[in-house]
Parts: C-alpha cells; structure tokens; sequence
C-alpha cells in the first residue's frame, strides 16, 4: 500500500494544510455515512412495507401457493424466482465467454485502431437505454422467435436481449481488468518464448481473474435488475419454464407490471419480490467480495 | 485551497440549498391540480388539462398515470386532488364522488392476417381458459392460439373478467401485458395472437395501418358509435372522482372537462363523449 494516509499527511506540514485534511475528512466521511445509510433506509423501507403481509401470511406459503393471484390471495413467489434466475443465469451463461473474448480481442489480438473502434461501439452498446433494448426485443426479436416457436415472448427472449445489455459490461471490465495486468508479466512471459494464447490463458487471464469476476458480478446484478427491456419480451406468464421457449416473468417484472395497480397485502406481496431481489443483489455482492479477498479460490 | 476559501463554498452551496427550498415551498401557493389513475384516462386528462392551463393563467396540473386502483387510492389518501377511474364506482368506493367524463369499450383485438371474423362469448371463454388452443377449431387456419392476458389489477382485465364470468386463475395465458400499447404492438407483431384492449387505443391504431382488427361481440360491432348508444356489451364510464364534492378549481376542472369546450379532444382520443349533441 504506497497510497494509505501515513504517506500523504507528512507531520512537517503546515497547521493550515492540517486543517484542510480535518475538513475534508469529515466532509469524506459525512458523504460515506450518507451512502451507507442510504443502503440500510431502503432495506428498512423494504422490510416495512412488506411488514403487513409477512405478519399474517406464513413465509412457506411464498413458495408453496398453488399460483400468483394476489386479487384471490396466492402468493406464490417460486416461479418469479426460477424466471429470475433463469434469465440471468442464461445471459450470464452467453455473455461472460463472448464478453472475455472481446476484451481479449482489444487488449492483446488487435491493432491499436481496431481497438480504439471496437471499444467504442462496445461503450456506445453499454449506452443504450434498455427500453430501446425492449422496444427492439418486441417488434423484431419475438416475432422472429415465434416462427421458430410460439409463443415468441419466452425466457429465450429474456435471455438474449439480457445478453446484449450485459455484455458491454463483462467487455469493458475484463478490458480494464486486462490492463491492469503488469506489463512486466507479459513482457517476462514473451522473454520466456511463451505463444500468444500460452501467456493470455498462463498469466494475464489468471493475473486478471479477480477484476473478471467482479465484472461478471456487477453483470449478474444488472441482469437480475433490469426491468423495462425484461417486461418487454418475457410474456410474464407466472410458471416454472420447462423449455427456452415457455414464457416467465422476473421478479422485477413483476414489481413494475403490479406495483402501479396493488393495494393492501398485494403490494405488500411485490415489496417482498422486492426484498428477495435485493437479498439476491446482496448475497452477489457479498460472493464477489469473497473472491475478491480470496483472489486464488 | 485555504479553509477560509472552503468555508466560504460550504456556506454558497448551504445558501443555493436553503434558496432553493424557499422557491419550493413558495411554488406551493400558486393553482395547482394533481390527477393520478387509469393509463386509459391519462392521455385525454393531459390534453383537457392543457387546455385547461391556457385558458387560466396561472394553473399547473399535473396528470400521472398508475391505475384507476391508484387514483382512488391517492384520493383517498389526499394525495392527489382528483383520480382518474376507467370503471363505474365499486359498491364499497361509494364513499367518492364520480363525475363521468367519456365512455369507452373494451374490444377483442386479433391480427389484421387473422382470417377468423367473429368470436361468441362461448368461443372467446374456451379460447381463454385453454380449452381451444387451435385458430382450426373456430374456424381459422391451423394454428396454435397465443392468449394475451392483462396484468393482475387493471382495470381492463377486471371488466373483461367480469363479461366472461371468469377468475383470472382459470385463464391460460401465454402473453401478459401491462398497457393498451404493449397489447396492440404485441398482437400486431404475432398473426395468431388475441388480445384485448380499449376500443379507442385499438381504433386509433388501426387508423395508422397497424396490424390489427377489432372483432365483434355478441353481433355488434365494436365502434365507437355502438358504445355510446349503449349496446355493445363491454363498455365503461371513464370518471374522474373526488374525495368530497368538487370545490374552487377542482370544480372548474371537472366541469370544463364534462364541457363541449372539450368534445374534439374526448373524440380525438376515440372516446365516446357523455353530452350528447
């Protein structure tokens, strides 16, 4: 650590320089407890409003209802899970090779301008909203899944625009990760007479792989997350998925289809997709966290 | 930077802060109207408000959409000055106010490729509840039928429900959809698809050449014209309600949108108007 606070504040610095260290420390420290508490009010509001309905609707009957009918009072959550994790696991399963090999592409197969260009439109895909994502998923990508086979609007829907939206991210993460990657590594592997793909998969890919995971991470919790583009092209048809094809609706979803239009226990029921989801983002968070600390796990 | 300096920003920054929540809490005087409900209203409340402010100088109104449940639950709740409700009052909501603004039907929509011109009641129930899942069985090419249901709440599944004697649990749905837009660009991307959506929302498209037809129910046709002499069979009031009996601006309001002031905005949006000329 060459950056930690011993090696920035010298003691022989003048008292007014002092101050502005105090100063801005608590002025530091103010914005990190104002981000923190952030975090916990909304997990509290999250708890609180799914309050009214966990006082008298036992937690087994989330998964064990017959069905999602919140309007004759089930409440089965289970489907909505599996949809979730479907998605994002088959979006993650897609995109995380495609999205490495295009930061392999930039960082070590390319020319300098292919490079520069390839990254743009990568960024320039990472920049589109998601409900053009969505919009596009509807009019062109539905109906062409269902001439394959109806219904069109499916988990493989889901899944591929999932992909298109987190694929950017998995790309530009592992680009960063790549670079980050000493040069004297490579340079030492080249000396050594390694091929090209002998040092990427022998050093720069494991020198990379905590950055890797944390992008695929941060991917994962955007695939979990996203809504508007989701809603568009899954059907939202509350059912466990048997095939690619079948319908199924996320968790997310699910918030945005009802939440405008429930009252009483059934909001109190979207809350608690609600706080599944976060739980979700949060258990993410804390894998990501783990491998980072256990980079060789 | 010297701490004088910073303290000097700190001190700006606390003034823009505390100004800007004066301006705030000062905008709070002026006229101002918050309408909250049905996505089916919220179009044409925006175009009557509108019109609304331009001719009183001084008025902001505000229109959000969320549901008729959300605009009486807002008003409820004091949280908005009117709801918008794309249905007649339930007996237990009686406690409102409702003032009809237009009427509106709810129509049966299929692809415009969809060689099947008219469904009964019966057919349409089977067709729902899974038990014809081919066009072949009513007549159409062979097939698989794609059923379009309504997310749980809108008030549009509500009345549809209630038409065909149905619980939503008992119906098979392929496609759920939240809005009339996302049903019409739904069907009209899938030629054995059926759904159903506001008349008005479905006629204005059509209007623009989207794949789509509306079918008849019962043997009327489902038109504009049917709904206001009353006999097509899945109609609603589109009401504006109010906690207590309009006052002031919110009188005004409701009035000038019940008004003949309003007509060509209600017909533009394909809705029915209640004053008859």
């Amino acid at each position: 650590m060459i950056w930690s606070k011993h090696n920035i504040s010298s003691p022989s610095a003048p008292a007014d320089a002092m101050q502005v260290d105090k100063l801005i420390l608590w002025l530091l420290r103010g914005g990190g407890s104002i981000v923190a508490a952030l975090v916990l009010l909304i997990l509290l509001f999250l708890a609180v409003e799914s309050w009214p309905a966990l006082r008298h609707i036992p937690a087994g009957r989330f998964l064990n209802d017959p069905s999602w009918n919140p309007a004759e009072r089930m409440y089965n959550l289970a489907p909505m899970l599996s949809g979730t994790l479907y998605a994002a696991g088959g979006a993650l399963l897609v995109a995380t090779p495609l999205g490495v090999a295009s930061a392999l592409f930039i960082a070590y197969y390319s020319s300098p301008r292919t490079a520069g260009i390839y990254r743009r439109l990568i960024e320039l895909l990472a920049g589109i909203p998601s409900v053009v994502y969505g919009f596009w998923g509807l009019t062109t990508l539905v109906p062409l899944i269902n001439q394959l086979h109806p219904p069109g609007a499916s988990l493989l829907a889901g899944i591929l625009i999932l992909t298109l939206m987190i694929l950017p991210t998995i790309a530009l993460t592992a680009h960063a990760a790549l670079l980050a990657v000493p040069g004297e590594y490579l340079r030492g592997a080249a000396a050594l007479g390694m091929s090209r793909w002998g040092m990427i998969h022998g050093v720069a890919l494991p020198a990379a792989k905590t950055g890797l995971m944390a992008g695929i991470m941060l991917a994962a919790g955007r695939a979990i997350g996203e809504t508007m583009a989701v809603l568009m092209v899954t059907g939202n048809v509350v059912r466990h998925a048997d095939s690619l094809f079948d319908p199924v609706r996320t968790l997310a979803a699910n918030i945005a289809l009802e939440m405008a239009y429930a009252m009483d226990d059934h909001r109190a029921a979207l809350f608690i997709s609600g706080l599944t989801l976060m739980l979700m983002v949060m258990a993410l968070a804390g894998m990501a966290g783990w491998l980072g600390r256990n980079p060789h796990a | 930077m010297k701490p004088a300096l910073i303290m000097r920003y700190v001190l700006f920054a606390t003034a823009l802060l505390l100004g800007s929540g004066w301006s705030l809490s000062g905008n709070a005087g002026s006229q101002k109207l918050v309408l909250t409900g049905a996505s089916t209203l919220a179009p044409l409340a925006g175009e009557i408000a509108r019109r609304f402010e331009s001719l009183h100088a001084g008025t902001r109104i505000d229109v959000q959409t969320g549901g008729s449940a959300r605009g009486i639950n807002d008003v409820r709740k004091s949280v908005a000055d009117i709801g918008m409700v794309s249905r007649a009052l339930k007996p237990e909501e009686k406690g409102l106010h409702s003032h009809t603004i237009a009427l509106d039907g709810i129509g049966i929509i299929l692809h415009a490729s969809n060689p099947v011109a008219a469904l009964s009641r019966q057919q349409i129930s089977g067709i729902y509840t899974g038990s014809i899942v081919n066009w072949k069985t009513v007549g159409g090419r062979d097939a698989p039928i794609i059923v379009i249901n309504k997310a749980e709440g809108r008030s549009t599944l509500e009345l549809f429900l209630n038409y065909l004697n149905l619980k939503n649990s008992d119906i098979k749905p392929h496609v759920i959809i939240g809005d009339n837009a996302q049903g019409i660009k739904t069907v009209a991307g899938n030629p054995n698809a059926i759904g159903y959506v506001s008349i008005g929302a479905a006629e204005y498209e059509i209007t623009r050449s989207t794949a789509i037809k509306l079918l008849p129910l019962d043997g009327i046709a489902a038109s504009v014209v049917n709904i206001r002499n009353g006999t097509f069979p899945l109609s609603r009031p589109l009401n504006l309600i109010t906690r207590q009996a309009p006052q002031g601006l919110i009188r005004d309001f409701i009035e000038f949108a019940r008004s003949e002031q309003v007509r060509d905005l209600v017909e533009a949006q394909y809705f029915v108007p209640v004053s008859a000329r």
